[in-house]
């Protein structure tokens, strides 16, 4: 770096390793593998996972690639330059000049295969565990939605994933083998004729390939963290969550049409009108059931007597910035506006606003709200909502001025701006603002960060059953006992039997048997 | 509490958790070729001139019958094991892992066949067009290749220097049944495969020449990767099977039906395999 | 077909030599007919339509498919469907560019 200004390779490298580190290595872990891997079991009534030693190769598989993955920082020529997305041909040139195979994209593609090989496992997993260990009286429509949320997620990682995986193994042999899967004929790159190689392949393949990944990889992100959130609200608000079935058949809707929106990020690949029509279409119908589930869970809040504890703060936040998130999006499935937001700040934007502050807001409540049953005490309320309101007020910081750049035309991923600079110089002055914005955010981790490493010593004890709900993972001991629960449970109800008429308590747990 | 139905079956699913995860997997390994394969049609449809008749038909249909047939035996090693015969059970599997050895001996010779099988491009049409005569006089031919415009010839290096390649074209009839099994009688007794007559070419008309390996086109990337991940598979469910007969066969002493079960989901992997390869010998071979 | 006592099992052994019969003469008619000119789409036609009949026999009665729970089914059933999604979108957006 020198004069501390970042040379364009690193910046280039950053880019592509935040989206790969946020999305393979910190958001699908966190809130599929690991909130799926504590509560799912606990919730089903299962005493563990159905395959613990798969389980464990999952995770080893998830560890190695993650280190392969940071280790390629340190190889000749640094980590992957190509984006997240990795786009052929040039993700399928890049940096061999550096070393043949110990190179950034390199590493990047063996990471990648590991990732999916444990997602791969872990998706087996979830599904295994959900089909044949729920308890005695869990039916289908007495699952908690968190369940649903998961279960199809690991749906969606089980059936995207290895095409993904067979277009990494093509682009490893394309540079490895020196095979031309992504390498049209004829490729000149920067002034060099690429004539050793046979050519003849399709670098939208390697798109096609990568969406039919990329889209449901989005609502794999998306939807545990709306399952906590639903659980969460329910518990809080002492109320049933309205229309549950609603909310079970939506998140199915969900999954199916994940699958047939991908190539609406492939509007500016030259596409007909009639291929585009199909693709508009059903990304325009997905919005439907995402539009019901978050109208189910507002819905759920009216009327209810409300506990604003600090995963309710988060959650209750989750629901606006999840909103912007979505609507922000709906301009971006029509053909004749994508072709004009394409790879500006809009975008940006509006998938950040998708997955910062609604994703890991909800993983920010789940942690405070799961954190009582593994450590048997409570997170610090006050800190907590420092965190919340600092939280949210930067978020919104950093993201907002990025709808205003992107739809004056600001660029996005290009190291020096170049022309596009020069033409959004109004808007330029707000990059400064964003940049205060993330560094005060960053600085509002602080108390979480410490809040969390030490109340498990210092915080206020937890009952067994401490934010009084309904569903079974607060229905065993604090910490669960080996096999989850002390004695077999049986479920007599749905999950969200809050303030049940003629019932003593404003809870009724599913284990608990109906009076006659 | 420990982990149910890991042997007995879960009532109303009516499966135990094995088979549950084996399926599940293999739904995952159909979109795993699946990908593969549309990266096939979208290369077959990108293509000028799809090659024809350069892999060796009888051959793959060998190792579709070695395939086929331990797919078979698969089933009744699996059946035994249901009757409670270890003895019969062992026999079957053996022959099973017999044939996936015998499938990937025979998948490596011909993977050395091509990796000395070479193919030249020439640098335009009008040089290819100078040359036809004398390849035609030679017994070959001189095709179109898979890049529009670029026209090729295939065959053996016999000498080459500096300037010239003197280069033995493939016989017009290769690609006949007949004589792709006289090639491959010939090479199992050791006998020199009959070549044809040399055409020396000059270097300066060539615009790109090598052997039959992944980086020769875009059918052989495919050809190779196709084939390399499913033999990938045959020696993973390879592996499986050989701890099954030898270690893994104790557990049929304290719990057969358990041992059973496991038997079944390496003999749903292993017909699984034998499913791709149904599809890849008509896709890669014959088409 | 596979019904899970030892003695069901022992009835469905001839069966299984059946079907394996059936898979070898249905790999000699493909390589037969591969050598018919029927055009190129008539031949991959034919060739994947035999491809297939063969895959749902592996499937049905090795695999024990014809016999099996509607769970695994469902199962397979979303696969091949999101499979064959796969593919023909993207052939369609393939046969489709965007024209002058």
């Amino acid at each position: 770096m020198p004069d501390g200004v970042m040379s364009p390779d690193l910046y280039n490298s950053f880019g592509a390793m935040h989206g790969t580190i946020m999305v393979f290595l910190g958001v699908v872990p966190l809130g599929f593998a690991a909130f799926g891997n504590y509560v799912v079991p606990l919730q089903v009534g299962a005493p563990d996972m159905a395959f613990p030693r798969i389980n464990m190769a999952s995770y080893h598989s998830f560890l190695w690639g993650g280190l392969v993955m940071l280790i390629s920082f340190f190889v000749p020529g640094g980590a992957a330059k190509s984006g997240w997305t990795s786009y052929s041909p040039l993700a399928s040139i890049a940096d061999t000049a550096y070393h043949p195979f110990w190179n950034g994209q390199t590493m990047w593609l063996l990471g990648m295969v590991l990732l999916i090989t444990s997602s791969l496992l872990g998706s087996v997993n979830f599904i295994a565990t959900i089909i044949q260990l729920r308890a005695k009286g869990m039916s289908w429509m007495r699952m908690p939605f968190f369940v649903w949320a998961q279960l199809v997620t690991a749906f969606l990682l089980l059936l995207a994933f290895p095409p993904l995986e067979a277009a990494g193994v093509m682009q490893l042999m394309d540079r490895v083998a020196g095979t031309s899967f992504f390498l049209p004929s004829g490729l000149v790159v920067n002034g060099q004729h690429f004539s050793a190689l046979s050519g003849g392949g399709s670098p939208l393949l390697w798109q096609h390939l990568f969406w039919f990944l990329g889209h449901p990889e989005v609502y794999v992100i998306l939807l545990p963290a709306l399952g906590m959130v639903c659980e969460i609200l329910a518990t809080n608000a002492r109320k049933p969550i309205w229309g549950y079935p609603s909310l079970v058949f939506s998140v199915i809707a969900i999954g199916f049409l994940s699958f047939i929106v991908w190539a609406h990020h492939m509007y500016m690949t030259g596409m007909g009108t009639k291929v585009s029509a199909f693709f508009q279409t059903t990304t325009v119908m997905i919005s439907v059931p995402s539009v019901i589930i978050l109208s189910c869970l507002l819905i759920s809040l009216w009327g209810g007597s409300i506990r604003f504890t600090v995963p309710m703060l988060f959650a209750l936040g989750f629901l606006p910035m999840f909103g912007i998130g979505g609507l922000t999006g709906i301009p971006l499935a029509f053909s004749a506006l994508g072709s004009y937001l394409h790879d500006s700040y809009y975008v940006i934007g509006h998938f950040h606003y998708v997955v910062a502050p609604g994703v890991v807001f909800g993983l920010f409540a789940g942690v405070y709200h799961w954190y009582p049953k593994i450590t048997g005490r409570f997170m610090n309320e006050f800190w907590g909502k420092v965190h919340f309101w600092a939280t949210l007020v930067c978020m919104n910081g950093v993201f907002f001025p990025m709808f205003l750049q992107g739809m004056a035309g600001m660029h996005r991923r290009w190291y020096d701006g170049g022309a596009a600079y020069e033409l959004s110089k109004p808007l330029l002055h707000w990059n400064e603002f964003m940049s205060i914005s993330a560094w005060i955010m960053g600085l509002a981790q602080i108390p979480f960060i410490i809040n969390f490493f030490t109340s498990f010593r210092i915080g206020k004890k937890a009952s067994d059953n401490p934010w009084e709900s309904t569903t079974l993972e607060w229905q065993t001991p604090t910490p669960p006992p080996h096999g989850n629960f002390a004695i077999e449970p049986v479920v007599y109800r749905g999950p969200y039997e809050y303030s049940v008429p003629g019932e003593s308590k404003d809870f009724s747990p599913q284990n608990e048997p109906v009076k006659e | 509490m420990e982990i149910p139905y890991t042997v007995k079956a879960r009532p109303d699913t009516g499966l135990w958790n094995a088979k549950v995860g084996i399926w599940l997997f293999l739904a995952s390994e159909v979109m795993l070729f699946g990908g593969l394969f549309s990266a096939y049609i979208f290369l077959r449809l990108g293509s000028w001139h799809w090659p024809h008749g350069i892999l060796n038909i009888p051959i793959g249909l060998f190792n579709t019958f070695v395939l086929i047939t331990s797919s078979v035996t698969m089933v009744f090693a699996w059946a035994s094991l249901k009757m409670r015969n270890l003895h019969k059970f062992e026999c079957f599997l053996g022959i099973t892992i017999l044939c996936g050895f015998i499938f990937l001996g025979v998948k490596s010779y011909e993977y050395y066949e091509k990796f000395h099988h070479y193919g030249l491009i020439f640098k335009n049409e009008a040089v290819a067009n100078r040359y036809r005569a004398e390849v035609e006089a030679a017994g070959g031919q001189i095709k179109p290749s898979i890049i529009e415009g670029q026209f090729e010839v295939t065959g053996h290096i016999e000498e080459m220097d500096e300037e010239t390649m003197k280069f033995i074209p493939d016989s017009i009839h290769s690609s006949e049944p007949m004589v792709q099994i006289i090639s491959v009688l010939q090479a199992v007794t050791g006998k020199k495969t009959e070549h044809g007559e040399a055409v020396v070419f000059q270097q300066d008309d060539v615009y790109r020449w090598g052997p039959f390996v992944p980086h020769y086109s875009s059918y052989f990337a495919i050809y190779f990767t196709l084939t390399g991940l499913h033999a990938l598979h045959v020696i993973g469910g390879m592996i499986v099977m050989a701890y099954f007969w030898i270690p893994g066969r104790k557990l049929y002493h304290t719990d057969p039906e358990h041992f059973t079960n496991r038997v079944e989901v390496v003999g749903l992997f292993w017909h699984f395999v034998d499913l791709v390869w149904i599809f890849l010998f008509p896709v890669l071979y014959l088409l | 077909m596979a019904g899970d006592d030892a003695v069901a099992i022992k009835s469905h052994l001839k069966f299984y030599v059946g079907i394996f019969a059936a898979l070898l003469v249905l790999t000699v008619i493909t390589v037969v007919v591969s050598y018919i000119h029927l055009g190129t789409a008539g031949n991959i036609t034919l060739a994947l339509v035999i491809a297939t009949l063969k895959a749902s026999l592996v499937a049905a009665f090795f695999m024990h498919l014809s016999s099996e729970k509607t769970t695994i089914y469902r199962l397979m059933i979303s696969a091949l469907f999101f499979f064959l999604v796969l593919v023909f979108l993207s052939i369609f957006a393939f046969l489709d560019p965007i024209r002058n």
